[in-house]
């Protein structure tokens, strides 16, 4: 019962979100603010996370191709492939999940307890879609080019990694990454950070926004945002790969 | 006016509200006091829609506030402030964008006019310099002034206060109660307060309303409240030994 009950609740609050903001210049200049807030604040984990994921993938694949008849680039192809199908878009976007979630969970969560969002409804304004949708829109715009740039990154780590304990050379691991290149990938990847963005924060937001009690509950409520996303993400993971990649 | 109609409200079959009926008239300063628990904040929140009421009726002049759609209610809203009891105040923006909020997403006016109703705002709630500051840099009873500046920032009809002075000591607390009483006079509001303060109560009731137990159980002014026999009033007014000592004399 309480399964179906947080369902339909949640499915109620998007509802409520989804509606035309007050004012479209105060909502841009929400978007921007959250967009620096969620994405350009994330970028150092996410850059030392990439580089070191590419990194050691590289070392493992060398690792364990001992057979002198594997050609050396599938290294690069492998670090190249693994970062751009799932590393860069999963991992990323689960580690997001933990920054950008647990943060919009307690914002939102202390914003009801302390009856910001009893102000805001009593002024005339939608608190779901003022509190919300700004949130939604941000990271479903800038979560693509993060992922993006990690794929970059964990790419550039593999590289690097290659290069500095010679473990494959320079123009083999690039020959790898060239390797039967699949734009489609590109494309997989980022509709699935899109979908995971959009997760993220409506469940996020959902949390903080039926926060009760003090600041434990709000404290729980953003520990409960953090791991239903993370739960919902690789389901969707699984869901979306079966019918994209098939 | 606002007026109460047999309103009754429960939380999971608890019976809270208890088919109140009131009538509060504008220009007048209304408390609403009785002990903690009594549901005064869901009286209050009832009233501006916050809580839906189970049956009754809430009507706010001539029209029915309950039975309105959420565009109508919008409509009224845009006429209501409410100073919450820890202030509500915004956490992300400064005072004068606190102040400024309403203003920015339901008026047309340029950045200088409202910035000259935000000053207007603050100065009448004896606040000055204090705009660039944010809501954590401030005291309570400078929250709770901003908080007011915000309520009447769009020139309200109605203004709804939740104990306003709790938490602060007895000198401020009596500067609040008479701006909140000033402002009413001078506007024309429809104020409603709640409050457990039995100095708002001898200072500033216009007319006053005691609850206990979520029914409407005594109403009166600042006089009659003495003089009352009921006992549950008689109580409530003089809580303490030194208060029933003055009582005898
Ligand atoms: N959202 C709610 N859900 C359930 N019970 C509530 C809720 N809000 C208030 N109550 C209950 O209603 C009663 C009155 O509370 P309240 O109006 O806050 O009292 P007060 O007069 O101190 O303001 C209390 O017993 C409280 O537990
Ligand atoms: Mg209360």
């Amino acid at each position: 019962m309480g399964f179906v009950y947080h369902i339909g609740r949640y499915f109620l609050l998007l509802r409520h979100t989804f509606h035309l903001p007050e004012k479209s210049k105060l909502f841009f200049k929400q978007v921007v603010h959250e967009m620096n807030a969620q994405g350009v604040n994330s970028l150092g984990i996410v850059a030392v996370m990439s580089l070191f994921m590419g990194a050691v993938i590289t070392l493992q694949t060398a690792f364990n191709i001992d057979n002198p008849l594997i050609p050396q680039s599938t290294i690069g192809f492998a670090t190249a492939n693994s970062m751009i199908l799932e590393f860069s878009p999963t991992i990323i976007s689960l580690i997001l999940a933990g920054k950008i979630g647990s943060n919009i969970a307690s914002e939102i969560g202390t914003m009801r307890i302390s009856e910001q969002i009893d102000a805001l409804e009593i002024m005339g304004i939608n608190p779901a879609s003022y509190l919300i949708l700004p949130k939604i829109t941000a990271a479903m715009l800038i979560n693509p080019f993060i992922v993006i740039i990690s794929m970059g990154l964990g790419i550039f780590g593999g590289y690097a990694a290659g290069m500095f304990t010679g473990v494959v050379a320079q123009n083999d691991f690039i020959d790898g990454i060239l390797l039967d290149f699949r734009p489609f990938n590109v494309v997989y990847a980022l509709i699935k950070c899109i979908i995971f963005a959009f997760i993220i924060t409506s469940i996020s937001g959902y949390q903080g926004y039926y926060s009760n009690g003090g600041s434990l509950e709000v404290g729980q409520s953003s520990t409960r945002a953090v791991v239903f996303s993370s739960i919902v993400i690789v389901l969707f993971n699984l869901i979306l790969t079966k019918l994209l990649l098939q | 006016m606002i007026k109460l109609l047999n309103v009754c409200k429960s939380f999971e079959g608890r019976q809270v509200l208890k088919n109140i009926s009131i009538t509060f008239e504008a220009g007048k300063t209304n408390l609403i006091i009785g002990k903690s628990g009594s549901g005064k904040t869901v009286m209050m929140k009832s009233m501006v829609g916050l809580h839906e009421i189970d049956s009754g009726e809430i009507i706010f002049g001539e029209h029915s506030f309950s039975k309105m759609s959420f565009k109508e209610r919008k409509e009224v809203r845009k006429e209501i402030g409410m100073v919450f009891q820890g202030g509500a105040l915004f956490d992300s923006y400064n005072v004068e964008e606190n102040v400024m909020f309403p203003l920015s997403v339901f008026t047309e006016l340029t950045t200088k006019e409202k910035k000259d109703r935000v000053n207007f705002c603050l100065d009448r709630v004896n606040l000055v310099n204090v705009g660039h500051l944010f809501p954590s840099e401030i005291s309570g009873g400078m929250k709770k002034r901003v908080s007011i500046a915000r309520a009447i920032a769009m020139n309200p009809k109605y203004l709804f206060c939740d104990e306003p002075n709790s938490g602060l000591d007895p000198q401020t607390s009596i500067v609040i109660d008479n701006l909140i009483h000033e402002i009413t006079q001078e506007f024309n509001i429809t104020t409603i307060i709640n409050t457990h303060d039995m100095n708002s109560v001898m200072e500033i009731g216009d007319k006053i309303v005691y609850i206990h137990k979520g029914e409407r159980w005594w109403e009166g002014d600042s006089q009659s409240i003495l003089t009352t026999n009921n006992e549950e009033v008689v109580d409530f007014v003089y809580a303490s030994k030194y208060m029933k000592q003055m009582r005898k004399i």
